[in-house]
């Protein structure tokens, strides 16, 4: 049976801090768009979740 | 005829011989084991025996005889909560779920079926006790290839009309022709489902089909389906690749979307085409007047 937390914001990864204010969840500082991808795929495997783009700079990883 | 052993043999070889046609293991996956297969050639005959012994029983007459059988004929209820029960447990460990609507179909089914065993024997041991036992050979077929006929059920390819999609990004939405499918976040991800993934649409012909797709049950069982034969690319804690189903909501038509082991866009139409129609989703509107007069 599954006990995790579903249908959250599990971690927030961007690179640019304004856009995101701390809510529940971490929130991982990027220095360019390739190491965002990169931490946003690690996350998301290490989760189980899958990565999701906002479209304006900022990822998140979700388990659904 | 007053030789009971040729009438209780003759529905016993029909019956059991009905529920053996009855238990094919198909592409759906069930019972594909030999133990699976045993229990209900087991169950089979013993339905098959209770139908064959009603008639002598009748014959003879011995009404205690045929009450008994009434109570033992209540026993094949249990049938359909013992596959309910394994099939809902085996869903916890699986990666593309069946979905209860699938399960509660597949158990009915396996209930029903030894109902028509029961009758197979039971036709077939009568017609040998009226008429003698060269009868046998002409009812017992008949009954068996009526069985297969009515209870075959419809099929996707009867109630839709199941074609290609293209598969493209609109943004950050996935879609396949008009239909968002979900929100892909990685670029790389982007592109291995540009490359790989495959994309079906799925359009009702008529109304009671729009209903009966619209159900979540009917697709997940077209996704297992799938699933089944083609693969995934799902694993565990890897995700991203979900086959899903997801409606146009504005014109009602499903798009179906993958990304499988084996990328084979003939055979994925020809596999949804062959999803059964689940009883418990079938959708009715067309037959109340108010449906119908929506409909036009």
């Amino acid at each position: 049976m599954n006990t995790g937390l579903n249908e959250y914001i599990l971690a927030i990864i961007t690179c640019d801090l304004d856009k995101v204010k701390s809510g529940g969840c971490p929130v991982f500082l990027a220095s360019d768009q390739e190491e965002k991808e990169k931490i946003s795929l690690l996350l998301a495997r290490i989760l189980g979740g899958i990565v999701h783009d906002l479209e304006n700079g900022i990822y998140f990883i979700c388990k659904h | 005829m007053d030789n009971y052993d040729i009438v209780i043999a003759a529905g016993i070889a029909a019956g059991s011989l009905n529920r053996w046609l009855l238990l094919r293991s198909d592409y759906r996956h069930y019972p594909t084991y030999p133990h699976g297969q045993l229990i209900h050639l087991a169950l089979g005959f013993i339905a098959a025996s209770l139908g064959a012994v009603a008639v002598p029983a009748i014959a003879k007459p011995d009404f205690v005889a045929v009450t008994f059988l009434v109570l033992a004929a209540q026993q094949f209820r249990e049938v359909r909560n013992m596959e309910r029960e394994t099939l809902t447990k085996l869903e916890e460990s699986k990666l593309i779920s069946r979905g209860t609507d699938y399960i509660e179909g597949i158990a009915r089914v396996f209930e029903a079926r030894n109902y028509l065993t029961i009758m197979t024997a039971l036709l077939t041991s009568g017609a040998v006790q009226l008429w003698g036992w060269k009868y046998a050979f002409i009812i017992g077929p008949l009954i068996m290839i009526l069985t297969l006929r009515l209870m075959s059920g419809s099929f996707i390819g009867d109630i839709a009309e199941v074609k290609k999609g293209t598969v493209h990004f609109k943004g950050s939405l996935l879609m396949i022709e008009d239909v968002v499918i979900m929100n892909v976040g990685l670029p790389q991800t982007r592109k291995k489902i540009i490359e790989e993934g495959m994309g079906v649409i799925i359009k009702p012909l008529d109304d009671n089909a729009r209903l009966n797709l619209d159900a979540p049950g009917q697709r997940k069982a077209i996704v297992h389906d799938v699933v089944s034969i083609l693969g995934s690319k799902v694993d565990i804690n890897e995700t991203e690749l979900m086959p899903m189903a997801r409606k146009q909501v504005d014109k009602g038509y499903l798009a179906f979307f993958i990304v499988a082991n084996e990328p084979d866009l003939e055979m994925l139409i020809e596999i949804v085409k062959r999803v059964p129609v689940l009883e418990s989703t079938r959708g009715t509107t067309l037959l109340s007047y108010f449906g119908r007069k929506a409909a036009d």
